[in-house]
């Protein structure tokens, strides 16, 4: 431990008489005390705005009106599911989601395979030019979304496509693809090049050994590319706002503004009842996907 | 029918260095060929252009009589174990090593039969529902083994596969790796830095050097009869000792410095020292064609080589003698030899004592002998091994280079 060799090292030298034991360990539990104090606040500051969205979105309506303060403390004296119930069954709130999780999960889909292709492509092919391919890509992935917003919805709007969650996906991909291929390919050139050769001689085509082999080695990162793609999709506003009209048709993050609006009050509890539901798959998601993104992954492969 | 045959290959890489260059080689029928030579000397391009991991430049590769240049890997029916092992991580060693036999569309039955015996075969059985990472060195070099052995290919490519183990371990695989493949009778082809590897394992050793074959022989002619001064500097552990020599008039003696050497017979014919009378050669002297003259026997003084002891190592059966004589001795800096002393990493070379010997020739010596460090001692030279080298070129003066047998 660090503070030890410190007590031990110069400390040590600068003092003629050994220090009593006592005294330094006194030190060292002050020292750690210091520190997981120092934690423990960094902590409640990061998790605070959690906190208070879900102990929000577990009050009534009633409870909301009457602000904080009373019963309506810190830690709330009554906590209701009504919320919750509200979205769903008067505000349907269910519709916006099926989109979401629509639209995101097949925009991480084609991420992952169209990704993953290129990725490796210009990971392992002698491509011409692949320098300037990835420095393209690079700059894709950076552009600002706003930026892109206007241009986009004169496109889908000559095409018809407005209003509709399908094109979405399209839009999504233009700035999950760039990023993912890039991450990719980056995870592609840390895989020995021997694996897949061993592969290849072992009688696998490049897809195979690609599928096969190259593949569940780089799992963490298109793990990883895969959480970023359903992150962006699943969390954009920008572009719904822009594109849906039809409340029906609205993604999630777009549903959630409507939902606390009425004409005297605005309904924090059921805002915040949506957005701990909208947080949950992207929490389970890094959870289940925290368990692949091992590290050292290939131990054992090699010597 | 030669299960693969080189037919001057060469392999140029787009950024312009020839790293094969018209290699012409064939492997016969259950040989152990094994391709021998410093870093960068083209071995491992010429291994995995058979593999088709790498283009081929220019002449064809043939397996099994077939021209592969144009096949892909898969096409070529080979098996190659791999320097790094390259076992899959994801899989089982019993997944591993049934990997081909999976891609080849093999039932699962007698995927899993074959997968059994090949276990077996490399005592890998209690292995078999184990991870890579879970297995020691010596085992994932034996599942990197099976996985070659499992499909019954036209040849075995093997590159540097002992390089990662401990030097015990080294010296055990290497036996087992020569068993099983006699044992298997496939055709092999084995890549190694390594000259005590190459000497004990192959049937025929191809030593390379920037890209060019050197000299294409069973081991005991390779070192008995070294085509050119990189050969014998690079085969034998201590390296041959090599000194700048002058023929005398006659072409009957060579002197060394101030002090003479009678040539043999065979060296003082016409055909092999005529044009070299009066001029200037290259001697060679194996450590063990150095004997102790005050152990006896009737040498004369045509047979013998003054030097002054700097260094002895005991090695138990033997001493190695390191001594200085009064003649210029190449160095592996020169450029003839350049590469020779690479990494040939034997087991005598690991125990070999660096600086103070390396300017010093090498002397094989009864272990009886009494010769100690500071002392001035006369060795016994056994003249009919002599090497006689061409100053220039470095080709050997007995003119059979490269007559690799049939």
């Amino acid at each position: 431990m660090s503070t030890e060799s410190a007590a031990t090292g110069p400390l040590a030298v600068s003092r003629p008489h050994r220090p009593g034991t006592r005294s330094r360990r006194v030190q060292r539990i002050v020292r750690e005390v210091c520190f997981y104090l120092a934690v423990l606040i960094v902590i409640l500051i990061a998790l605070f705005p959690f906190y208070w969205i879900l102990r929000t979105s577990l009050l009534s309506d009633q409870a909301v009106g009457q602000g904080v303060g009373g019963p309506n403390g810190i830690i709330p004296a009554h906590l209701t599911g009504s919320a919750y119930s509200e979205d769903f069954n008067q505000q349907g709130f269910l519709t916006p989601l099926i989109n979401s999780a629509i639209v995101a999960g097949l925009t991480t889909l084609i991420t992952i395979v169209v990704a993953t292709l290129a990725g490796y492509a210009l990971a392992r092919m002698p491509i011409r030019g692949a320098g300037a391919i990835l420095a393209f890509i690079l700059v894709a992935g950076f552009f600002p979304v706003l930026a892109m917003v206007g241009p986009l919805f004169l496109v889908l709007r000559n095409l018809g496509f407005l209003d509709s969650i399908w094109p979405l996906i399209i839009v999504y991909l233009v700035y999950t693809l760039p990023i993912a291929t890039y991450l990719l390919r980056n995870f592609f050139m840390q895989i020995p090049a021997d694996l897949e050769e061993a592969a290849l001689v072992d009688g696998a085509t490049r897809l195979v050994a690609l599928r096969r082999v190259v593949v569940p080695v780089a799992i963490p990162g298109v793990f990883t590319a895969g959480i970023i793609a359903f992150i962006l999709a699943w969390n954009d506003f920008a572009f719904a706002v822009s594109f849906l009209e039809t409340p029906s048709h609205f993604t999630a993050p777009l549903a959630i503004v409507n939902l606390g609006q009425s004409q005297f009050q605005v309904f924090y509890n059921r805002i915040d009842a949506a957005v701990v539901i909208i947080t949950i798959p992207v929490a389970l998601l890094v959870l289940f996907a925290q368990r692949r993104i091992v590290a050292g992954l290939t131990a054992g492969s090699f010597r | 029918m030669a299960p693969l045959r080189f037919i001057d290959v060469s392999k140029v890489y787009p950024n312009g260095v020839e790293a094969v260059s018209h290699l012409t080689l064939d492997v016969e029928d259950g040989e152990f060929v094994v391709l021998v030579g410093p870093s960068g000397c083209g071995k491992t391009t010429a291994l995995r252009m058979v593999a088709g991991l790498e283009d081929v430049t220019d002449g064809e590769i043939e397996i099994g009589d077939r021209p592969v240049n144009d096949l892909t890997p898969r096409e070529r029916d080979i098996a190659m174990v791999f320097q790094n092992y390259a076992l899959y991580p994801h899989m089982t060693v019993a997944e591993n090593i049934g990997f081909s036999l999976l891609m080849q569309k093999l039932p699962k039955g007698e995927v899993d039969a074959k997968v059994e015996d090949a276990a077996r075969v490399l005592g890998l059985t209690e292995q078999l529902r184990r991870k890579p990472a879970q297995l020691s060195g010596g085992q994932r070099q034996r599942v990197a083994m099976g996985r070659a052995i499992v499909r019954e290919p036209a040849a075995f490519l093997m590159d540097e596969p002992l390089s990662n183990l401990d030097a015990k371990l080294r010296v055990h695989m290497r036996a087992e790796v020569s068993r099983l493949q006699r044992r298997l009778g496939v055709a092999t082809l084995y890549v190694t830095h390594d000259q005590v590897e190459a000497m004990t394992m192959g049937d025929r050793v191809a030593v390379m050097r920037t890209g060019k074959l050197q000299q294409y022989a069973p081991p005991k002619q390779l070192y008995d009869r070294p085509a050119n001064l990189f050969v014998a500097a690079f085969i034998g552990s201590p390296a041959m000792n090599l000194y700048q020599a002058t023929v005398d008039s006659e072409g009957r003696s060579i002197a060394l410095g101030n002090q003479t050497l009678a040539l043999p017979g065979e060296l003082a014919d016409e055909a092999v020292i005529g044009r070299y009378r009066g001029e200037r050669v290259v001697v060679g002297i194996r450590p063990e064609a150095l004997g102790d003259a005050a152990l006896g026997g009737h040498a004369s003084t045509s047979q013998r080589l003054q030097g002054t002891v700097d260094l002895v190592e005991e090695l138990g059966a033997e001493k190695l003698v390191h001594f200085r004589i009064d003649a210029e001795r190449l160095s592996t800096g020169d450029e003839r030899l350049a590469g020779a002393d690479d990494e040939t990493g034997g087991e005598l070379n690991t125990g070999e004592i660096g600086t103070a010997a390396a300017s010093a020739g090498v002397a094989r010596i009864a272990s009886r002998s009494e010769i100690a460090a500071g002392q001035e001692a006369a060795f016994m030279v056994d003249t009919t091994s002599l090497h006689l080298f061409d100053p220039d070129e470095g080709a050997s003066l007995r003119g059979e280079a490269r007559q690799p047998h049939s």
